[in-house]
């Protein structure tokens, strides 16, 4: 193992992170991002999801049968997903009403799949639970990221706190209505991407083509 | 991990031993999955019902004593409930059935059971069906009498079906509030129909006039009726506005509860 379990769960947060570099993940991350407490619980349950799913997914991974593999992780993946929303309609119903069908598209979350496909097929069992951990906290840092932004900008409060007393309610700031629709996620995780990038240049992909020079004739 | 047993032994040993890729390696692996993951699915959901049908359930009340004024976070949910009257109302007739029990009388599955529901030709609030009955609620004074009643409406605003409470003073005619409780409206613009000062400008307000002409309305500017019967359209959410138009006249109206407030004034019910 080249890698230091250490190594493992901190790369994905910005060196390899799930979002940002693999563009993965980015489905949910539009669609639940508008406040931070929804974002924070979607990160959990994605967190709890990746690592336990790959963990499974690895103590099985010497007796799953190629033909049949994807299944096999979607089923264990599935379970998982349908644990979380079942525990969070028990013990978090204000949270899970908010969230609604989105705990249950974690499931076609690219990042579970990805991580389950990528490593746990390859891997014993606490790696690959380490780097679920990891992968998830990478999804999660970004998530946590976009929905400040969205949150304090388009609602002015942060984790409903009110920060900047809106309009609406008798304060001064009018909020940017934008941010609260999902494709402001789509600016904030490009700008996001484009800092991150900037900051470690090894992260810039290179170009799948090359832009030729007009001769003149 | 074949690799590391090279003698394997017994008859589930030399079936593990088996190719991975093979077919009956394949089928076991498929159904003993199955079977695992799906008694880990259901272990889950039966121990979680319980606490989920009270999670339900709470939500609901707390949705009733919200609209009813009687809501303070931290208070005990099912004592305060405790004071409400449910009650299984016939719209048509607007008088209080014995057919149904009121404590479990379920108003969704209701409007969607044949048997129990009209189709709607006429439909402002875009409900398709409509029960013909309902639970509303009702709440007493000190002397026995009916102070406030709540009943349930619905209707569909700009991208979904708002489902929600009106409160009313005992004389059938007065607002005392109005909530919904479930709605996806865009956050910022329809959704504001759950800001706390939109919905503090419906108490008070009027449902008929004096001639028992339904004129509530929710619109921009007060029309002839005067602004006892006004209430203030969103800005910049006019379908969702209009559906909350649509859907508290449709109720109101002789659609809905006109009868059940007509008994209320009258003092047919008590």
């Amino acid at each position: 193992m080249s890698q230091t379990r250490r190594q493992m769960l901190i790369d994905p947060l910005v060196d390899n992170n799930p979002i940002t570099l693999q563009v993965l993940g980015i489905c949910s991350a539009l669609a639940v991002t508008s406040s931070l407490q929804v974002a924070f619980v979607i990160s959990l349950a994605v967190t709890f999801v990746t690592a336990f799913s790959s963990m499974f997914i690895s103590m099985l991974r010497n007796h799953i049968p190629g033909s049949i593999r994807i299944i096999v992780q979607m089923v264990i993946i599935a379970s998982l997903v349908i644990l979380v929303d079942q525990v969070l309609k028990a013990y978090a119903y204000e949270i899970s009403k908010t969230l609604s069908v989105f705990v249950g598209l974690i499931i076609t979350n690219c990042i579970v799949m990805g991580r389950a496909e990528a490593f746990a097929m390859k891997n014993p069992p606490v790696a690959s639970f380490i780097d679920g951990i990891g992968n998830g906290l990478g999804y999660g840092l970004i998530l946590m990221l976009v929905g400040f932004f969205r949150e304090l900008f388009g609602a002015g409060s942060l984790f409903g706190i009110t920060i900047f007393e809106t309009v609406n309610n008798g304060g001064w700031y009018v909020p940017n209505g934008m941010l609260l629709l999902p494709p402001s996620a789509f600016f904030i995780i490009g700008l996001i991407i484009w800092a991150f990038r900037a900051w470690k240049p090894a992260q810039v992909e290179e170009r799948e083509y090359k832009i030729q020079t007009v001769e003149s004739h | 991990m074949s690799d590391a047993t090279p003698q394997p032994k017994g008859p589930l040993g030399r079936f593990l031993a088996l190719p991975t890729d093979s077919v009956p390696k394949t089928v076991f692996v498929a159904v003993m999955l199955c079977l695992v993951a799906s008694m880990f699915v259901s272990a889950a959901a039966v121990a979680l019902r319980p606490l989920q049908e009270v999670n339900k359930l709470i939500d609901k009340q707390v949705n009733i004593l919200q609209v009813a004024g009687m809501y303070e976070p931290g208070v005990d949910v099912v004592e305060a409930f405790g004071v409400f009257e449910p009650q299984v109302l016939e719209i048509a007739t607007g008088t209080f059935t014995d057919q149904f029990d009121a404590a479990s009388f379920d108003d969704r599955a209701a409007a969607s059971d044949p048997a129990l529901s009209v189709a709607l030709d006429n439909d402002p609030a875009g409900i398709g069906r409509q029960a013909k009955f309902v639970t509303v609620y009702l709440l007493r004074d000190d002397a026995g009498g009916i102070d406030k009643v709540i009943m349930p409406i619905h209707g569909y605003g700009l991208w979904s079906t708002l489902y929600g409470f009106i409160a009313l003073e005992e004389n059938g005619n007065d607002i005392f509030g109005l909530q919904f409780y479930q709605h996806g409206e865009t956050p910022g613009l329809g959704a504001e129909i759950d800001n706390p000062r939109w919905k503090a400008l419906w108490p008070g307000k009027r449902v008929a006039d004096d001639n028992g002409e339904l004129q509530i309305h929710v619109a921009k500017a007060p029309n002839a009726s005067g602004a006892d019967y006004h209430i203030d359209a969103l800005a910049g959410a006019t379908l969702t506005s209009v559906g909350v138009n649509n859907l508290v006249q449709f109720w109101l109206g002789e659609t809905g509860y006109a009868s059940f407030l007509a008994n209320l004034k009258s003092g047919d019910i008590s």
